[in-house]
């Protein structure tokens, strides 16, 4: 399971570092929020999965698993959707000002050099 | 008072929520914002004084025991930074008063200013890696705020860029504190140090200190991870800038030197021959940068960068007086950037153009700017006495008993570069020929000047008064090299 989860996270970063790559700023925009997921994956399978009961102490199991790693990507997931939610509104307001969503035509300070 | 050291994260975090209700009334906004930072100095001096008599102060929030909750921790160098970083917001909040524009105050200036400091002082304080996080997200929030507030074409366009960089960033964070905790199963930092230590750190926690590396040194503005800094501090106006300047790359450095001396200490010759080979060539570039550009803001900018390769440099001897000259010079950058980024401000303002070529003969109107501005480059640059001087004489002092003449012979050569650099502002900008301005009023630019003044009178007290600062930048230098001290004021209450 653990190693499936290792090659969705792989597959994952892959694609967030394709659409990075590309020009438009919306593609780049779902990048990240890709590369985002594929890190919270990553946290959620660090301490391994299925390894136990939930951590509640009514259970009476062997094993539990870690509660910690939820806890540390319920946090991740709304700072990231906070992130995404302002970078789109940020780049719906820079299309609106400079007129294009084309990152090459957003370079440099001009007249500074 | 044991929950002392939340109140510099608590203060800021209170107004800011009071001050997004008040948003249209500036004044009230003005007062309400400048009376608490001050009321979060009052707390960080007395947070000094506390840990100058007891020791390390650290809080279990929630009352869970220190392994399992989240801790704040504050020894002397988190109080001494959290310290600097709230009498430089208070001054730039001054300075924003006549420079920030009434459109930008209307629209959440003042809270969103009282958040970043949230981020900073809870970022220096925490005990807790994944907190560190949180603590830099709070931060990275109100800068991405901060940077694209007004909406100029290119504030916008270099905001999605800095937006994108620390996105990535964040990410690796994520990444990196999953290793982590996967290695050694805890995030508090005292704890992680002692399970590292205890396991004699295995092989893998290598390639986890570079990636921790990477991700501070993305905000801290490393070579060759600082591309995206000239461009990105350049957009927003004079007192954005400062704040960024002064304080958002010392969070990094500051991560940086917490990590490389608390968890990965056992293994020195990779990890920090890489910190200090990137410290290098970040002040080689820096160098370079400084040298090249004939704009006052780009110029400072990369005298940023300059300062943190020297900073890095220090932290990557391990040695403790080079530790010591960090930790000195690191506050003593703090202040002296953000006094000359509010100086060039005022030089901005008067002439209204940011071109060397174009300025010129500010002496003749106004005088008092003129020796100010010359005051902070001596400092900068490290001249006797002032405070610059006294840090690079411990860093070079440090790599010197480290056997490191490379390093501490580039850091002197980076000295006369960056006087070279700074007196061509003096030359071009402030002698020469005298063109008409008349932009700003008198008192309007006097105001500016003042509120600046206040900064660099600051770091000329830090220089002079260096001898008797000295037992606490020792204190903080005394935990970065035994790590011992911090693990036992944590874990053993």
């Amino acid at each position: 399971m653990e190693i499936l989860m290792a090659v969705v996270c792989g597959i994952l970063f892959m694609s967030a570092v394709y659409l990075m790559l590309s020009k438009s700023l919306l593609r780049i925009i779902i990048g990240t929020a890709l590369l985002s997921h594929g890190a919270h994956l990553l946290l959620l399978s660090i301490s391994g999965l299925k390894g136990g009961a939930a951590p509640l102490l009514g259970e009476h199991a062997k094993s539990y698993v870690d509660p910690l790693p939820q806890a540390l990507i319920l946090t991740a997931i709304v700072i990231s959707f906070g992130v995404t939610a302002f970078f789109l509104v940020l780049a719906y307001r820079t299309y609106q000002e400079l007129g294009t969503d084309n990152t090459d035509q957003m370079r440099g300070n001009e007249g500074n050099d | 008072m044991t929950n002392l050291l939340i109140l510099p994260i608590l203060i800021p975090l209170f107004t800011a929520i009071i001050l997004l209700f008040i948003s249209k009334y500036i004044n009230v906004q003005r007062g309400i914002s400048a009376i608490s930072t001050l009321a979060t100095i009052a707390a960080s001096l007395v947070l000094i004084y506390t840990i100058n008599k007891d020791g390390i102060q650290s809080v279990n929030l929630g009352s869970w025991q220190a392994p399992f909750g989240i801790t704040l921790v504050s020894d002397m160098l988190s109080a001494l930074l959290v310290t600097t970083t709230s009498i430089i917001t208070l001054v730039v909040l001054l300075y924003s008063f006549k420079a920030i524009g009434t459109d930008r105050e209307r629209f959440y200036y003042y809270p969103v200013v009282q958040f970043l400091l949230v981020g900073v002082n809870g970022g220096f304080t925490t005990g807790d890696i994944f907190n560190l996080f949180v603590f830099f997200e709070v931060m990275l929030m109100s800068s991405y705020v901060l940077i694209v507030l007004g909406g100029t074409k290119a504030q916008l366009r270099e905001g999605i860029k800095y937006i994108l960089v620390n996105v990535i960033s964040s990410a690796l964070f994520v990444i990196a504190v999953a290793y982590l905790y996967s290695v050694v199963g805890t995030l508090n930092m005292a704890d992680i140090s002692v399970k590292i230590s205890e396991e004699n750190q295995p092989v893998i926690l290598t390639s986890i200190a570079v990636l921790f590396l990477i991700v501070f040194g993305l905000k801290g503005g490393i070579f060759p991870l600082y591309f995206w800094l000239p461009g990105s501090y350049y957009a927003p106006p004079t007192p954005i800038l400062a704040l960024f300047g002064a304080l958002l790359t010392k969070v990094g450095i500051y991560s940086i030197m917490r990590t490389y001396t608390l968890f990965f200490y056992h293994d020195t010759g990779y990890t920090h021959m890489i910190l200090a080979v990137l410290a290098i060539m970040t002040i080689i570039f820096g160098c370079i940068g400084a040298v090249a550009y004939w704009d006052v803001k780009k110029i400072i900018i990369y005298n940023i960068i300059i300062a943190v390769g020297v900073i890095l440099f220090g932290v990557s001897t391990m040695n403790p007086d080079a530790l010591e000259g960090s930790v000195y010079y690191l506050i003593h950058d703090m202040i002296i950037k953000a006094a000359l980024f509010l100086l060039i401000g005022v030089m901005i303002a008067i002439t209204g153009t940011t071109d060397l070529k174009k300025m010129g003969g500010l002496i003749k109107e106004y005088p008092w700017l003129g020796w100010t501005f010359l005051v902070a480059v001596f400092s900068l640059a490290g001249i006797p006495p002032l405070s610059g001087f006294i840090g690079k004489l411990l860093i070079v002092r440090g790599s010197f008993e480290a056997e490191d003449y490379l390093g501490a012979g580039l850091i002197l050569l980076s000295s006369l570069m960056v006087l070279y650099s700074v007196i061509k502002i003096f030359l071009n900008g402030i002698w020469g020929t005298p063109k008409d301005y008349k932009l700003v009023s008198k008192g309007h630019a006097r105001y500016l000047w003042m509120t600046s003044a206040l900064l660099v009178v600051l770091a000329v007290f830090y220089g002079f008064g260096a001898e008797a600062l000295r037992p606490l930048f020792s204190q903080a230098a005394e935990v970065l090299v035994d790590p011992n001290i911090y693990i036992d004021a944590v874990l053993k209450e």
